[in-house]
């Protein structure tokens, strides 16, 4: 196995992390929606430890993109450039908000705040989809690996599916997080309601991407990538299943293994491209041609090898330090 | 405006905006570090109680402005790629490993202990507890290195070869040994040392000022921000002082713009004001002190210094004909009198608050009004701090990293002024507008709380 290889496989488990992680956390934001303030405060507080952690691997996925693959990074986010713009907006806003909303306590700055947390959570888990989606569909990128589209080319149908299909999986798995981190039993019971839901929304739009994708992109035609997105939908079923019979930890741990498997199951069908281009199959970016020298390849392998176990290490001790239920009156701190 | 100007504006706009809070991140975290080591030792328990108030209230301080760094500068890791494509591509292979490193051993680290500094007050033991912020600080101040390594690389390459059009990296070792890491992470260090630590005392001063209650605790806390502060500020001076030697041969067009020093000269003299004609490659009036520009790069007052008519015919026989010398050399003129002005009257008033605080204590009930205007002085590190990256960004041009790339060829050509003109004024307003929320939210938070042993 060269390391090109190896590196695609560390990207893809990048982005397994980040979707699995930041995944909750853009779930827990849009969970938010309608919710009163001292419920939407717990929410707050559920994941106020963690959501910075949990950000830094979306940061590593695109540090380490431009590190192994210095032109997948230039390509993809020229190409998403107006996308991206909208998508930073929206993370910045939502970063300061988890600062900021329990500095004062008006209720309209505690309002707006929040505010930006559900807009900051909606936007970029919309965009992934719709990112995510585009790179296997295809880009029109040319010869020279510039994008030569415009973008609105980036929202077809097959793509906001993808996207919405994207919101609906987060917002299952926001809410499976929330019912084993919150510790009022009413509120608990109220979100798996919903929670169940959202699932069977998630279900019906998997399977409508699936359809669209199938139609639209070569995602099915590996075999190995039918049984991963095969695993990710059981896992998908039994989530709902958890929730369903109140099982929390079974719903959170199998919204888990879904998103996992379906981001597996994405870039197995990607591979050996990274970027798909739509003119000529010629000019699709893939991990040979877009890639950094065998010797920086090398170096990185290294220093992921040591700080990649390190980093799990010390954000697993983190969330065993805040592994405790979070009461109504825990978030009088924050 | 073109796609390039407008980039070239944006990336200025934003990267500048972000380095308003990475200092005060860079030097706070470190005070806060040691606030908390302050407390974990001390005795009795009202002094505990007042500290541990004390080590939150700066830390919320350093938690508000240490938000407003961390979503600026996700926008920086992802601007290369966005609006500047073809460098990312040609830089790749250098330029990406430290920027993936630092994501890897610094941003992790940080937004996991901050996660734990935070939340953890009642959950890990006082020592676990302070052990957290001071890996932050640690975490902070690594990532600082990370992108100061990058940046060096732009304005000093080495250990690379150049390989089917693109640069590749040959040596790792001496890409992170850079002579020009050495001078420009010392001067960002103490940078972040002089503006964490002026912020301490500006704010100490205020309280001492506006509220008794408290006045006892800020008092105290002033003693050891002023000798933080003089730290970072005699540490800011002399590796200035060491990197301007440096760029002597490391990058002496940048040196010679800078003083707007045209021609050779030996002894070279010190302009302290100029009135700068670019395109005639001449200043049409000056005041000059004789030898002084000698003596500052080579500690003689004689000294060749070389000016930048010569090294732009130096320029033209390495690269080719074109036009080297950076476009606004009245702008970075000027910008090292402003930072060397600020930090200039940084050392005197720390002394002054420094004499205050240690020796005349009785008297400051006769100097609150006096410290109730010391917020009106706050902006001067920041501005020490924008110049100074303005010299540094401008006197790389036109390259964007010397010798091998130009900046007009950087830009991603898929990109429209019109597309660019939206994030320019997208990312300008809501920069402005959380910058007036997070002061306000700020200033609220200092006003309303009290030092004091009460519980």
């Amino acid at each position: 196995m060269d390391l090109n290889i190896v590196w695609f496989i560390l990207i893809t488990v990048l982005f397994t992390g980040f979707f699995i992680l930041e995944g909750f956390d853009y779930g827990v934001g849009m969970m938010m929606i309608g919710r009163p303030v001292h419920e939407r405060s717990q929410f707050v507080r559920a994941i106020g430890p963690v959501w910075d952690g949990n950000e830094v691997w979306m940061i590593t996925a695109g540090g380490a993109t431009f590190a192994a693959f210095p032109h997948v990074y230039a390509t993809m986010f020229s190409s998403f450039y107006l996308a991206l713009f909208l998508m930073l907006l929206a993370l910045i806003l939502r970063g300061v908000a988890f600062e900021l909303r329990g500095k004062l306590k008006y209720s309209d700055w505690i309002s707006f705040w929040d505010f930006g947390i559900m807009f900051g959570s909606f936007i970029p888990a919309f965009l992934w989809g719709v990112a995510v989606v585009n790179l296997l569909r295809g880009l029109p990128i040319n010869f020279e690996m510039h994008f030569v589209g415009h973008f609105f080319d980036l929202l077809n149908p097959c793509a906001i599916i993808g996207g919405i299909f994207f919101v609906l999986l987060f917002a299952f798995h926001g809410a499976n997080f929330l019912a084993i981190k919150i510790a009022d039993i009413p509120l608990i019971q109220d979100l798996q309601r919903k929670s169940l839901r959202l699932g069977l929304f998630t279900l019906l739009f998997y399977v409508l991407f699936a359809a669209f994708a199938a139609f639209e992109t070569d995602i099915l035609a590996k075999l190995s990538t039918v049984i991963f997105l095969g695993i990710s939908i059981a896992a998908l079923i039994a989530s709902c299943a958890g929730t369903y019979s109140g099982n929390g930890f079974k719903a959170f741990l199998s919204s888990t293994l879904a998103i996992a498997f379906l981001t597996i199951g994405f870039f197995n069908a990607l591979f050996p491209r990274i970027i798909v281009s739509s003119i000529s199959p010629d000019f699709s970016l893939n991990i040979y041609n877009s890639a950094s020298t065998p010797h920086t390849l090398t170096l990185m392998t290294f220093a992921a090898a040591i700080f990649v176990p390190i980093v799990l290490i010390y954000q697993a001790w983190s969330y065993k330090i805040f592994k405790e239920r979070v009461s109504p009156a825990d978030v009088n701190y924050h | 405006m073109d796609a390039l100007i407008l980039s070239r504006l944006q990336f200025a706009i934003t990267t500048i905006y972000h380095f308003l809070f990475v200092p005060v991140t860079l030097g706070l975290s470190i005070f806060v570090a040691l606030l908390e080591t302050w407390y974990i030792n001390s005795g009795s328990y009202e002094e505990r109680i007042k500290l541990k108030k004390l080590v939150k209230f700066f830390g919320t301080i350093f938690l508000i402005n240490f938000a407003m760094g961390v979503v600026t500068g996700i926008v920086q890791e992802f601007h290369f790629g966005m609006n500047w494509s073809e460098y990312a591509r040609f830089m790749g292979d250098i330029f990406g490993a430290p920027l993936a490193l630092e994501a890897l051993t610094a941003f992790f680290i940080e937004s996991t202990f901050i996660g734990l500094w935070i939340f953890g007050w009642d959950k890990l033991s006082e020592k676990l507890h302070c052990l957290c912020i001071w890996i932050v600080a640690f975490g902070s101040n690594l990532s600082a290195f990370w992108i100061l390594v990058a940046n060096s690389f732009m304005q000093h390459p080495v250990g690379y070869a150049i390989e089917d059009g693109r640069a590749v990296m040959t040596d790792f070792v001496e890409l992170v040994t850079n002579p020009y890491v050495v001078g420009e992470y010392s001067h960002a260090f103490f940078a972040g040392i002089t503006t964490g630590g002026f912020l301490v005392i500006v704010v100490s001063a205020w309280k001492i000022a506006t509220d008794e209650a408290s006045r006892e605790m800020f008092i105290r806390t002033m003693r050891r921000a002023v000798l933080y502060t003089m730290l970072g500020v005699l540490g800011v001076m002399g590796s200035g002082h060491m990197h301007a030697q440096y760029l002597a041969e490391g990058n002496p067009m940048k040196l010679a713009s800078f003083e707007a020093l045209w021609e050779t000269e030996n002894p070279a003299p010190f302009a302290v004001v100029a009135d700068i004609n670019q395109e005639m490659g001449r200043n049409d009036s000056e005041i000059l002190i004789p030898g002084m520009f000698s003596f500052m790069v080579h500690n003689s007052f004689c000294g060749e210094v070389k000016g930048i008519n010569d090294l732009q015919r130096e320029a033209v026989e390495k690269y080719g004909s074109g036009y080297y010398i950076p476009n606004d050399v009245r702008g970075m003129f000027w910008s090292f009198r402003a930072m060397v002005g600020s930090g200039g009257a940084l050392l005197l008033i720390v002394f002054v608050m420094g004499c205050l605080v240690f020796f005349c204590r009785n008297k400051i009930r006769d100097h609150l009004c006096c410290l109730k205007l010391m917020p009106i002085l706050l902006p001067l590190p920041f501005i020490a701090n924008s110049a100074g990256w303005y010299i540094a960004e401008a006197g790389r041009q036109p390259w964007i990293v010397v010798g091998l790339q130009k900046t007009a060829v950087a830009v991603s050509p898929n990109l429209s002024a019109g597309e660019v003109w939206i994030t320019l004024i997208g990312f300008t307003a809501i920069y402005l507008f959380l910058a007036v929320l997070a002061v306000f939210a700020a200033v609220m938070f200092i006003r309303r709380t009290k030092i004091t042993s009460e519980e």
